[in-house]
């Protein structure tokens, strides 16, 4: 081990402090405006999408009209993956764009591009989700355990 | 806590103050070679977005297509490295068969860049990882091997691609993340020279006169983004040997260079070795820095390999063959960590080697 580990773990709590000082921060009210903009941009189109299938089909179950919404939004997003100008958006946007259904398709879809280099199966099968994968994990974890206690506490079903 | 602080208040918090006075070592670091090696050829390619910016115009070769026209981002950065390391043997007027030994690395695991390219070009390879350091560290070798007397033509190469580097070490290249202020962006280049004997011919060219190897240097940094941060006490630290144990003082340097601390990193860097009682003046620049445009939207500037090898090989190297520059130093930076050391809570190692180059119309 090194010798004279305080006066190493003073220094390094010094510098670390300095270097927090120093380091330029994010411009926070900007990054919440924009994030707040392109997210409810995104919102609204989603509402129109709704309202237009509503307007070619006005028997559509509501279900029906939210699942073609966020199959064409995905869709959109997955195309602008491909194109390359999500990620130009998504530097703005920040949380914005990081909207659970076009940030988990612009996750997949840049993740399964990056990796089709090395073949189908070891490439995009496999990392297809290093991105996503905490997503997918943590919503099934969360989920079953707030049904546990909806089932066990509240007594629901 | 205030939501606002005073001004007075925050002045005194960016200032940083060594616990105790640093030990200096009775160690000496420094490498001399006396039978002089020179750097007879030299080769810089990068990409169109460097070639955008400030030193943009010095660089031999742009290539405008990041793929270059093979198929994936790694076989790019090998026909990247591959075209600098032909283009500097070429440069020194010599054929590839005259090259003895060829050293030189990359970012990538188990640096397959260069292996790859040592198979196709075909001569003997000594792989070397210094991350951003590679180029000083291919430099010092080369020099050592060539000053020894054990071989007589070297070739140092160092390659880097923004693709292949963010796909290792951080997210897919089209994943819309926001990068933070303080990040830098892995230039997309490959640098090589060529390092000869000092025989009547090769009067004309730059000597390598001395060399420092680093010291790993750890001051508890352990965020992957801010590299700067945790690169400048490595350089303190070889800057500091440079300037007590060769002899020389800051002024007898017309530029002292380092790596890619990048603006941040810089800064950070004067105000160390202001602590230290040694003031860097209007002579001293970073790579980093100087590689990318304010408006070029990469923040704190560049990184990698390729960052200082390409600068050096044409700007610096361009200024030293008809003598603008007498003497430089030139210390990379290098962050040797993976993404899983980082992960696994642990610091950012970094190390920094020093060259000392000087033009052959040194005083005459």
């Amino acid at each position: 081990m090194r010798e004279n580990t305080d006066v190493i773990k003073v220094r390094n709590a010094a510098y670390n402090k300095y270097v927090n000082n120093v380091t330029p921060k994010t411009n926070i009210a900007k990054a919440i405006f924009h994030s707040f903009a392109i997210g409810g941009i995104t919102c609204v189109i989603g509402q129109a999408i709704g309202d237009i299938v509503l307007l070619i089909a006005p028997d559509t179950p509501k279900d029906m009209v939210s699942n073609i919404t966020s199959m064409i939004l995905v869709s959109v997003a997955i195309l602008f993956t491909g194109l390359g100008f999500f990620d130009v958006i998504a530097r703005q946007g920040g949380a914005g764009s990081f909207l659970p259904i076009t940030g988990f398709a612009n996750a997949m879809a840049s993740a399964s591009m990056e990796f089709k280099t090395e073949g189908l199966i070891f490439g995009t099968s496999v990392k297809m989700f290093s991105v996503v994968g905490p997503v997918v994990v943590n919503g099934i974890v969360w989920s079953s355990l707030a049904g546990l206690i909806n089932l066990c506490i509240l007594g629901m079903y | 806590m205030p939501l606002f602080k005073s001004k007075e208040s925050k002045q005194s918090e960016t200032k940083f103050e060594f616990p105790e006075p640093p030990k200096i070592s009775p160690r000496q670091r420094v490498m001399r070679f006396f039978n002089t090696p020179r750097i007879v050829g030299r080769m810089s390619v990068v990409g169109e977005k460097e070639s955008k910016g400030p030193v943009g115009k010095y660089f031999q070769k742009c290539e405008t297509d990041d793929k270059m026209g093979e198929k994936t981002f790694e076989r790019a950065e090998i026909r990247m490295l591959d075209t600098a390391v032909r283009g500097a043997v070429r440069d020194a007027r010599k054929e590839i068969d005259d090259i003895d030994v060829m050293v030189s690395g990359d970012l990538l695991n188990q640096m397959t860049t260069s292996s790859y390219t040592a198979r196709d070009i075909g001569v003997p390879h000594i792989g070397i990882y210094g991350a951003c350091s590679t180029m000083t560290e291919g430099l010092m070798m080369s020099a050592v091997l060539v000053d020894g007397g054990y071989y007589e033509n070297v070739v140092c190469a160092a390659s880097s691609h923004f693709a292949t580097a963010e796909r290792q070490f951080r997210y897919p290249l089209e994943y819309g993340c926001q990068r933070p202020p303080y990040a830098q962006w892995t230039v997309t280049g490959a640098a090589a020279s060529v390092v000869s004997t000092n025989t009547k011919d090769n009067r004309r060219f730059p000597k390598i006169v001395m060399a420092i190897p680093g010291l790993i240097t750890d001051f508890g940094i352990n965020d992957l983004n801010n590299m700067g941060a945790a690169m400048a006490p490595a350089a303190m630290d070889t800057m500091f040997a440079l300037l007590t144990q060769t002899g020389y003082d800051s002024d007898d340097f017309d530029l002292i260079v380092t790596g890619d601390l990048g603006k941040l990193g810089s800064d950070i860097l004067r105000h160390l070795m202001d602590k230290r009682g040694l003031k860097l003046g209007q002579n001293y620049i970073d790579c980093g820095n100087i590689i990318y445009d304010v408006d070029q939207k990469c923040y704190q500037g560049g990184s990698g390999c390729a960052c200082s090898a390409t600068i050096f090989n044409s700007f610096i190297m361009d200024k030293l063959m008809n003598g603008e520059y007498k003497r430089i130093a030139y210390l990379a930076t290098g962050a040797l960590m993976s993404t899983q050391s980082c992960y696994q809570g642990e610091t950012i190692p970094c190390i920094s080697h020093a060259v000392v180059v000087e033009s052959p119309f040194n005083g005459e």
